[in-house]
């Protein structure tokens, strides 16, 4: 519909919507509610099942512009953009808004530029400034936030996972599902074999609602156990600093900072971490900080909302006994 | 084989980044500049691609910039470190491009030169919007692969294999030539310039090109798709509560401050 706001669908693969999409959909319905239009689902999978449809409509979109297609997995650029775009076209969408994960950062920048729109990625916070939508997201290292806005339609924009709230669902609301053909794309690319991780049974780190990070102090690999014990009763993610990266203490995909992954937890817990720039670029958005470091004046300390100053490796066993203890 | 290497010149992490007095842009006095780390994997990535192949002289790396005079400066550092030539798209025209004038101005540069492969950082540091390589790729129609972690090129220089990082695991494709990748970091730990690159750097071409020269590709213009409004600092967190004493006591309070005050488990 003309002048909807977009949401497009960051699933698990297996035909559901991840959480992340109810966000950016919560969102869209905040600044549709402001704005007007109508807030649709735009999703392109080989599997959409019917309870993820189901989701969709829950979560608040009106409408679900559905392309399920064994071509689309895994994301290509070459299969996704024309599709979204050819729609776009005939269907003037105001807003198109993505999540930061990795396929949809390469989808949107794509999308924006095959139709000449603005890009904002890795959205903090939506507004209004003389009735027009304005982003904000961070720059420089988290240093500075930026304030922006679009000069011409559509507004592109993807949205940091854990930022937004996430809309109430309502269950029984019938989704509205506009199936479209893909048309015959022979992509150029060919996909050749994916290789799943080591599965850790812990959440994805972008994703976590809890993360527990470990840096030097650990003072070796073997000690990541300890906070993995956390972690398992937490039910939280695990990362790690650059400088335990660095020493090959944990793959790069555990790495959170200005050249890692940037989080968003509710609660993060850095253990052994002194909080170099690079590291708090990474994290500084995350609601609740604690630290555990033996250094009082680790840098860390200025930014964490509870510090607490000791010995890791006596200290974190004791949150795991104290938080087991809250589960029982 | 051609290899053109986009990158940018960015602030240095550890410096101090404040609003300048056109609140759209930084102060940038006293800001330590340095190649944006993850463009210096790309350059890395494409040496040792080129060393690889062995095809000595007719195998070529260019490193290619848009910014402004002081960007020669991160060339320079590029060329030390063993690309052979640098392309610098220097012209007030584009002072404060926004992401897709600096794309079709880099799309532009690809058109002229005609590599078989574009590699770039997945996203420079400075504004992390991460969308620049792949814009260039889809103004080109090219294939894009983001976020890869290894490759190999087939021996006939035809088609590059990726593996490019996705959430949960790594995806890995037969992707034809010419096309553009970003690089991930954890793909290769980038050489430090030896002292006889440094100085051969010096004599290496610097090639500087105007938005004109742009102009016959169609690209040269500047399209202001997305504003700036405003920077500000970021608003600083509330002072945080330090606690001391046994670690028991420590790890009991927190946990309990954690539930039943801040309800943040």
């Amino acid at each position: 519909m003309a002048g909807a706001f977009w949401c497009v669908v960051e699933d698990d693969r297996q035909g559901q919507p991840k959480k992340v999409t109810a966000e950016v959909i919560g969102e869209a319905r905040r600044r549709a509610a402001e704005l007007g239009g109508a807030v649709e689902a735009v999703w392109l999978t080989d599997r959409a099942a019917p309870e993820g449809l189901d989701q969709l409509a829950a979560w608040g979109a009106s409408r679900i512009w559905l392309w399920e297609d064994a071509a689309l997995a895994p994301y290509r650029g070459e299969t996704w953009v024309p599709a979204i775009a050819s729609l776009a076209e005939r269907e003037s969408p105001r807003a198109i808004w993505g999540a930061v994960t990795s396929r949809h950062r390469e989808l949107m920048a794509r999308l924006a530029a095959r139709l000449g729109a603005g890009l904002a990625a890795d959205c903090v916070a939506f507004g209004l400034a003389d009735g027009q939508l304005v982003a904000t997201r961070p720059v420089y290292a988290g240093k500075l936030l930026s304030q922006v806005r679009w000069k011409t339609g559509p507004s592109l924009a993807t949205l940091r996972p854990n930022v937004f709230k996430a809309g109430e669902a309502e269950a029984g609301r019938a989704p509205a599902v506009e199936r479209q053909a893909l048309g015959t794309i022979a992509p150029a690319t060919r996909f050749v074999a994916r290789r799943e991780e080591a599965q850790t049974g812990l959440p994805e780190l972008t994703e976590a609602e809890i993360v527990v990070s470990g840096g030097r102090g650990l003072k070796g690999p073997e000690n990541f156990a300890l906070l993995e014990e956390l972690a398992g009763v937490l039910g939280a993610a695990v990362g790690a600093s650059r400088a335990a990266v660095d020493a090959g203490w944990k793959p790069h995909r555990f790495q959170v900072g200005q050249t890692g992954r940037t989080i968003s937890p509710k609660l993060y817990i850095g253990c052994g971490i002194s909080g170099a720039i690079q590291h708090l670029a990474g994290m500084r958005t995350s609601k609740v900080i604690c630290a555990v470091n033996k250094d009082p004046d680790a840098p860390i300390f200025k930014i964490a909302d509870f510090g607490l100053v000791g010995d890791l490796f006596e200290v974190v066993p004791l949150l795991t006994e104290e938080f087991r203890k809250l589960k029982r | 084989m051609k290899m053109l290497v986009l990158v940018k010149q960015v602030p240095d992490t550890a410096t101090q980044v404040k609003v300048g007095s056109d609140p759209r842009t930084i102060d940038q006095t006293g800001i330590t500049w340095i190649v944006s780390p993850y463009d210096e994997f790309a350059l890395e990535e494409a040496l040792r691609i080129k060393e690889k192949r062995g095809q000595g002289a007719s195998d070529e790396v260019v490193v290619v910039t848009l910014g402004p005079e002081r960007a020669k400066e991160v060339l320079r550092s590029c060329l030390a470190m063993g690309a052979d030539r640098a392309v610098h798209v220097n012209d007030p025209a584009f002072e404060g491009a926004d992401t897709l004038t600096a794309a079709r101005a880099l799309a532009a540069v690809v058109r002229l030169e005609s590599p078989q492969l574009v590699l770039s950082g997945r996203q420079a540091i400075d504004d992390d919007m991460g969308a620049t390589a792949a814009q260039v790729a889809e103004i080109l129609g090219w294939p894009c692969m983001s976020w890869i972690m290894e490759e190999a090129v087939a021996e006939d220089a035809s088609s590059i294999r990726v593996g490019r990082q996705v959430e949960g695991g790594l995806e890995v494709f037969d992707v034809p030539l010419p096309c553009v990748v970003t690089a991930q970091k954890g793909m290769n730990e980038p050489r430090y310039p030896t002292l006889k690159g440094i100085m051969g750097a010096k004599k290496k071409e610097v090639r500087e090109l105007k938005a004109a020269d742009l102009q016959p590709a169609g690209l040269g213009t500047v399209v202001t798709v997305l504003e700036v409004v405003a920077l500000e600092a970021l608003p600083p967190r509330p002072p945080g509560r330090i606690l001391t004493g046994e670690p028991k006591d420590m790890a009991r309070e927190l946990v309990r401050t954690l539930r039943e005050d801040v309800k943040a488990i």
